[in-house]
């Protein structure tokens, strides 16, 4: 209910939830301050692993994979270059070369003609809640928000991740999503860590888990954490309470870095991470305005925003955000639903790529998420009615090396440059048509969907022995 | 000025005339796009007199018309206006701000009795928004919430004009699925209790002499699940003269609304949402129930929807069902050009189905029209047709299409919105000399 996607028709839905979360409340809080471990520091036989060394460590390796390469093909390498008539070689799981049609191959190798076909660096969707909230969207699944307290720095989405959400195959055939930063609901101002995730199938959220790849914490203006805690009588019921807590929160997390004494306390771990920059922001915000006032708040605690998300406003902005260096994960055509989205309108990407602020296209939906090709298409084709026209190449980028950027997972996936991670996808036609679909898509280098071949469709747990099972969705 | 044409097929003869009446028009040089499932044709011509089509098609040596209004579409397409279907349009300004919000009404004892005729606003901005969109009439209804009737829907023009209902209670709209079950009581079975009690009560009504109700109420508690108004208002449905809109997506569900038929033999159904139509595809075909089905939905988002695919569409079209796409489901219903767009993109996805070109145009179009009634009248450029006229500057189906020229009964329609003025505000950030707020 707070991926911010209108629940038309499920109002009375939505009001059971909003009652339960409130129980939930009375009867957990007081528990969220425990610390993770029973240990004391003076206590040599009982410890948890230090702070800082890797937890819940990704287990992903690279699927076997064939030594590959696409001739023919159009290829948008993700960093505003094209090239037509071009070649992609992938060998051991990485991006070999790319170049013209004189490229050379090695013999022996798998060779897919792209004649007619585009290639692209695998999609990232940098705001997706699949596995958190995932089909289908009982209560008992309901694992996004942990709207309970408006600051949970110390949640880990990945720990509310299923992994046999459908919505990721989806995401795999349909949209050829390679990678997602999977972030925690917005009914908090600081709603705790994201995991960014490899879209293949696993049993466990370890085994997708993106190797390297940073944290981020989520937080969230506005709206929301003002209506969530205000309906219970508590802070913040405003926005100026919404910043009253935030600055407080991290005044708080400044002193316990400064306290070489202090114990563990898994929610300023995360907040210390962001103050040392281990840890990126991502900061759901809808209004110009706030954006502003977030950006001041960032300098004054000592951070960085990596990117606004749902940013409907940012048009408005688009010189402070290039000054200041922050990306803007927007939506192409959402609006009007909620009073702080009733200012968006088609032009925002166009406008922001006009004043050289960096550009992302997400989804924050299972549906959408399927098609964000399409909706930067649809970003692309109002700028270009107002005289703004943004190439293909540079459109590509929005859904591919900007949100690795933001993510910071550019040096590993996002282009197709040699070395990075073969994240690769096939489209059948101009990925920025309604008519094109992906082909093939490849997660380092292992082939991990054909439409061709209906058994490379990924199948959840969920799905087997229903109606459907194996259909093409 | 007014002008004399001849329509021949290879010149145009224009002559100045009287003045023009506002709702005479031809487009001429058009890819003409009937909207009955054709695919579109060269060189084609409409013409629109006293507000009404007159001819669409390719022009014959020798035709003549005489109008002020001359649109050289330059081959772009040429289309009848969408028709959306189904929508809440003009029924809230900003749905999560309550105050704005008429789509629902969980707290009026009244349920099938709401007319959604009643709170239509004609200038809100999701009608000038969605007109600009290029679509020109719409069904629009409120959503059940207290009950599982969500009331009377209405078709709407998007002109802008003060009076936008076309068709006030065009129909019922019920929910027996998820929704249905929790609104009745937690079980489909009450749902269903609760439907035929209502049509029961309804056919007393309407054999009835003065329209003496055979009970005063249905109550729960403090709850009222049916009042002798909601059990009036049900009259013309189960005589068949209102049409019943039965918002369902599990298969099982589908085939109870269709045995509905048995026991209320005058209900003129119509099957929303039906997530898993194509596993019954045959029987609702046999029945000859039309559909307004979900587009793109492909996960199993409830354990109603468990079959979802993005060829349910194109699997109840081969089974010879009529079927238009459902415009509640996706963000707006401005996308329902995309959704489908994608929709003729399936037909390339082996082991899918998919819509022709033409078939996809009709979807969101004539088809949706005809199911309510209006078929020959809107979403179609034949003659006799209502004056919707729209010229794309590329492929309607395209994502990122928008009109050039949008005409509702002959008339040129304003395209301004908040948002284009917005867009002409900010297209720059200078405020070296004034703010923002002076450029207007």
């Amino acid at each position: 209910m707070f991926a911010d996607k209108r629940a038309r028709g499920r109002f009375a839905v939505a009001a059971t939830l909003a009652s339960a979360l409130a129980l939930s409340a009375c009867t957990t809080t007081g528990d969220s301050e425990k610390p993770a471990s029973a240990s004391s520091k003076s206590d040599k036989e009982f410890a948890a692993t230090p702070a800082g060394e890797p937890v819940f460590a990704s287990t992903y390796k690279p699927f076997p994979n064939v030594a590959t390469a696409i001739k023919g093909a159009t290829i948008y390498d993700g960093r505003g270059g094209k090239i037509e008539n071009g070649v992609v070689f992938m060998s051991g799981g990485k991006i070999v070369s790319v170049g013209g049609p004189d490229t050379p191959i090695p013999a022996d190798i798998a060779v897919f003609d792209g004649t007619g076909k585009f290639v692209t660096p695998g999609i990232i969707d940098i705001h997706s809640h699949l596995g958190d909230y995932p089909s289908p969207g009982v209560e008992a699944h309901s694992d996004g928000n942990e709207a309970t307290s408006p600051t949970t720095p110390e949640v880990w989405a990945e720990h509310s991740v299923w992994p046999q959400d459908p919505g990721f195959s989806r995401a795999l055939a349909n949209g050829g999503i390679t990678a997602l930063q999977i972030l925690p609901g917005s009914a908090n101002l600081m709603g705790g860590r994201s995991v960014t995730l490899k879209n293949v199938p696993s049993r466990t959220v370890q085994g997708m888990k993106f190797p390297g790849a940073p944290y981020s914490m989520k937080m969230a203006c506005g709206e929301n954490p003002k209506r969530v805690y205000g309906n219970r009588g508590r802070m913040p019921s405003t926005r100026m309470g919404n910043f009253a807590v935030n600055r407080e929160t991290w005044l708080e997390a400044i002193d316990y870095a400064n306290n070489p004494d202090a114990k563990r306390d898994l929610a300023k771990e995360t907040l210390v991470g962001v103050l040392k920059g281990e840890i990126l922001i991502q900061n759901h915000c809808y209004r110009a305005d706030e954006m502003a006032l977030v950006l001041d708040m960032a300098k004054e605690m000592g951070y960085k925003v990596s990117a606004f998300h749902h940013a409907v406003e940012a048009y408005k902005i688009g010189d402070l955000l290039r000054e200041n260096d922050v990306c803007s994960a927007i939506w192409a055509d959402w609006y009007g639903f909620k009073m702080e989205s009733y200012d968006g309108i088609l032009e925002n990407a166009a406008f922001l790529q006009k004043e050289g602020a960096c550009v992302v296209i997400h989804s924050d939906d299972q549906n959408d998420i399927q098609r964000l090709n399409q909706e930067a298409a649809k970003a692309q084709a109002a700028g270009a009615r107002v005289g703004i026209d943004i190439p293909d190449a540079t459109v590509i980028g929005w859904l591919t090396y900007n949100p690795a950027k933001a993510m910071g997972i550019a040096d590993k996936t996002g282009s197709l440059e040699t070395g990075k991670m073969a994240d690769v996808v096939l489209w059948n036609g101009d990925p920025l048509s309604v008519y094109s679909r992906p082909e093939k898509v490849w997660i380092d280098g292992a082939l991990m969907f054909d439409a061709m071949n209906p058994k490379t469709r990924p199948v959840s747990d969920f799905e087997l022995g229903q109606p459907g099972e194996g259909d093409v969705k | 000025m007014k002008r004399l044409l001849t329509l021949a097929a290879s010149a145009l003869a224009l002559t100045a005339a009287a003045p023009a009446l506002a709702q005479d028009m031809v487009v001429t040089n058009a890819k003409l796009v009937i909207g009955d499932g054709s695919e579109p044709i060269e060189g084609g011509v409409v013409i629109v007199d006293d507000g009404k089509v007159v001819f669409a098609g390719k022009p014959t040596a020798g035709q003549t018309f005489t109008t002020g209004t001359v649109v050289d579409a330059g081959g772009a397409y040429v289309t009848p206006g969408i028709f959306a279907t189904l929508t809440t349009l003009g029924l809230a300004d900003v749905s999560a701000v309550d105050e704005t919000n008429d789509i629902t009404a969980s707290k009026t004892p009244f349920s099938a009795a709401l007319d959604a005729s009643t709170a239509i606003n004609p200038t809100s901005q999701h009608i000038l928004v969605h007109k600009a969109a290029g679509i020109t009439r719409a069904a629009t209804t409120m959503l059940p919430s207290g009950s599982i009737f969500a009331g009377q829907g209405a078709i709407i023009d998007l002109d802008g004009s003060p009076n936008p209902v076309m068709q006030a209670r065009a129909f019922q709209m019920i929910n027996l699925g998820e929704n249905g079950s929790a609104q009745a009581g937690g079980s489909r079975a009450a749902a269903h209790a609760l439907l035929r009690a209502a049509l029961r009560e309804a056919q007393a009504l309407s054999t009835g002499k003065g329209g003496i109700p055979q009970t005063t109420a249905i109550d729960k508690a403090d709850e009222v699940l049916l009042s002798r108004f909601d059990a009036e208002a049900l009259v013309p449905v189960v005589t068949g003269k209102q049409k019943l809109y039965v918002d369902v997506e599990r298969m099982a569900d589908i085939r109870a609304v269709l045995a509905l038929k048995s026991e209320f033999p005058k209900l003129d159904l119509v099957l929303v949402g039906a997530t898993e139509g194509w596993l019954v595809a045959n029987e609702i075909a046999a029945a000859g129930v039309p559909v307004i089905a979900n587009g793109l939905i492909d996960l199993p988002e409830t354990f109603e929807q468990l079959g979802a695919t993005q060829s349910n569409v194109g699997r109840l079209s081969k089974a010879g069902v009529k079927v238009a796409i459902n415009a509640l489901t996706m963000q707006d219903p401005r996308r329902l050009q995309q959704v489908a767009g994608n929709l003729v993109a399936l037909t390339k996805m082996p082991g899918a189905t998919g819509l022709s070109w033409g078939q996809a145009f009709a979807a969101i179009s004539s088809v949706p029209a005809d199911i309510v009634g209006m078929g020959g009248k809107a979403g179609v450029l034949k003659p006799g047709a209502l004056g919707d006229v729209v010229i794309w500057t590329e492929d309607p189906l395209e994502v990122g299409a928008v009109p050039a020229k949008v005409f509702i009964g002959g008339v040129e329609q304003d395209l301004t919105n908040h948002q284009t003025r917005l867009r002409d505000r900010y297209k720059d950030l200078d405020e070296s000399n004034r703010p923002e707020a002076y450029d207007w």
